[in-house]
């Protein structure tokens, strides 16, 4: 699926996250800040709890348009302001981010992406978009 | 937190090169869930035209994040880790990094404002193979709370 037209809708794509994804993805990552770890530290830099590292949003974001796009490596841009922390709860459970997309423009080889990620029915990502090298239309 | 406007400007050294493997590779792709084969598959990659399993789009975050490491570690700047804050992050890729890339990465501080009881650090790193290939340009701001840790 690599023909994106302007206007296109994709997803939305929805993922489970866990505290356990959250500590795999700081030790493959490198990002062992605490406040994705601990409650405690997490309330103390006034949160409410553990939250998502925000590259790991954003990496749910990038493992759903690598799905639209079926092709990870035709991914060349993804950006986002980090507009309001994921809180994983303690449990199986976790919390669930919802990716969902708009195509913008397809022009050139490139197509760009806007994205809409949410949590509980918020935005926890501003101004999220792809772009995406689109093979053929070039 | 002494982070100050003398900063910006600031170039920082190359990080120390980073050797991409496969286990490396892979323990990304599993940690975000990606399921495509060719971050798995050496032969999957091949098919698709790469010359090795390579990395999610996001990869680049991990040379990008040592280099901001390096900047926090600063005497200059002696900010903790847990009172910063990711405030925004754009990955622009010129190709997705592969097994068998060395990276380093190149941060330059672009400026440093203060806002709201904060510090806020604009930075652009530079991504690139030890032989000199551009492959990633990662931009963040970072935000750092004042009077949080001292």
């Amino acid at each position: 699926m690599n023909q994106l037209r302007a206007g296109q809708s994709l997803g939305p794509e929805t993922y489970r996250v866990t505290r356990e994804d959250l500590v795999r993805y700081a030790a493959a990552s490198g990002d062992s800040n605490p406040i994705h770890v601990s409650d405690q530290v997490a309330r103390q830099a006034g949160l409410p709890g553990v939250v998502a590292h925000g590259m790991y949003t954003l990496a749910l974001a990038g493992r759903a348009v690598s799905g639209w796009v079926d092709d990870p490596a035709a991914v060349r841009e993804l950006a986002a302001r980090f507009t309001r922390p994921v809180v994983v709860p303690d449990g199986r459970e976790g919390t669930h981010v919802e990716v969902a997309g708009t195509v913008t423009a397809a022009e050139g080889g490139r197509a760009t992406i806007e994205l809409s990620v949410s949590c509980d029915g918020a935005r926890v990502l501003g101004r999220a978009r792809a772009v995406v090298a689109v093979a053929g239309d070039g | 937190m002494p982070l100050d406007a003398e900063l910006a400007g600031r170039q920082q050294a190359p990080t120390p090169p980073l050797q991409v493997t496969r286990a490396g590779v892979a323990d990304f792709a599993a940690a975000i869930g990606a399921t495509d084969r060719v971050h798995f598959d050496v032969r999957a990659a091949r098919d698709a035209g790469h010359r090795d399993v390579v990395a999610p789009p996001t990869y680049p975050i991990v040379v990008a994040f040592a280099a901001m490491s390096v900047l926090l570690a600063d005497p200059q700047v002696g900010a903790e880790l847990r009172h910063v804050l990711h405030a925004d992050q754009r990955l622009a890729s010129v190709r997705p990094v592969r097994a068998g890339d060395v990276l380093t990465a190149r941060l330059r501080v672009e400026s440093v404002r203060h806002a709201a009881g904060a510090t806020v650090v604009a930075t652009s790193t530079e991504i690139a193979t030890v032989e000199g290939e551009p492959v990633c340009t990662a931009s963040a701001t970072l935000m750092h709370r004042s009077g949080s840790d001292r």
